[in-house]
């Protein structure tokens, strides 16, 4: 069978379970799927977030995606994987971003979704900016973010 | 060519995208961040910590020293911070 790979860039929420049952419908060759969700924190440090806006670079983002989930792939044997982004303005609690892979064993399924987080934060094109107390501000990229990312190409 | 600005480098610029031509001698991505650079204070601004500046032609990223010739479209964007 075909691998099922879905990938969407939206402002609209989604619904995990509905992704889920899309990604594994009709097949029996699946014996894992690990779902990673990103959500929004209500505070970063001491400081409140009452919400995060994220913009991105649509074409790029697509095509960014797209790579490494051709990558993913390649690397593992997978059945299936699932990724969407939301963008726009989104509010403590709810889900940034949703990541799931399908795969007959566990193990592949594990390491595809955690490496296509670390990839996704560290060169997708998509920026947060808080909206704090003290006004709105864009979120500092992280260094142990490109550090995540890095540790997939050494050897 | 297009360039087109995300996130903070937008803002200070005050613009999303432009049309651009630049002289011959501005040939790799650092050489166009410098010849924006000189177009105004904003571009000066946007560009202050060159470094810290990612950019992407045609939709993939690129290194400073990338040949910029017969690109359509040149991003210039902050690290990432997604997902």
């Amino acid at each position: 069978m075909t691998a099922n790979v879905t990938i969407r860039i939206q402002q609209a929420d989604f619904d995990i379970a509905q992704e889920m049952a899309a990604l594994t419908k009709a097949r029996t060759d699946i014996g894992a799927v690990v779902s990673f969700s990103g959500i929004c924190r209500g505070s970063e440090g001491d400081e409140p977030i009452a919400a995060l806006t994220l913009e991105h670079y649509p074409d790029m983002a697509e095509a960014e995606i797209a790579r490494h989930a051709e990558t993913a792939m390649s690397r593992w044997p997978l059945t299936g994987l699932t990724v969407i982004h939301r963008v726009g303005r989104i509010t403590p609690g709810e889900n940034i971003v949703l990541v799931l892979t399908a795969s007959q064993h566990r193990q592949a399924a594990f390491q595809a979704a955690e490496f296509l987080m670390d990839y996704l934060k560290a060169n997708a094109p998509f920026w947060k900016r808080e909206e704090g107390a003290a006004g709105t501000s864009w979120v500092d990229a992280r260094h142990h973010d490109d550090a995540a990312a890095a540790r997939w190409t050494k050897s | 060519m297009k360039v087109k600005y995300f996130a903070w480098v937008r803002e200070r610029i005050g613009k999303a995208e432009e049309t651009v031509e630049p002289p011959a001698n501005v040939r790799t991505v650092d050489d166009l961040i410098g010849w924006l650079s000189g177009r105004g204070e904003a571009y000066a601004y946007a560009f202050e910590k060159p470094k810290v500046i990612r950019a992407a032609i045609d939709h993939a990223h690129v290194k400073p020293d990338t040949m910029i010739a017969g690109a359509r479209e040149i991003a210039f964007f902050p690290p990432m911070t997604g997902g």
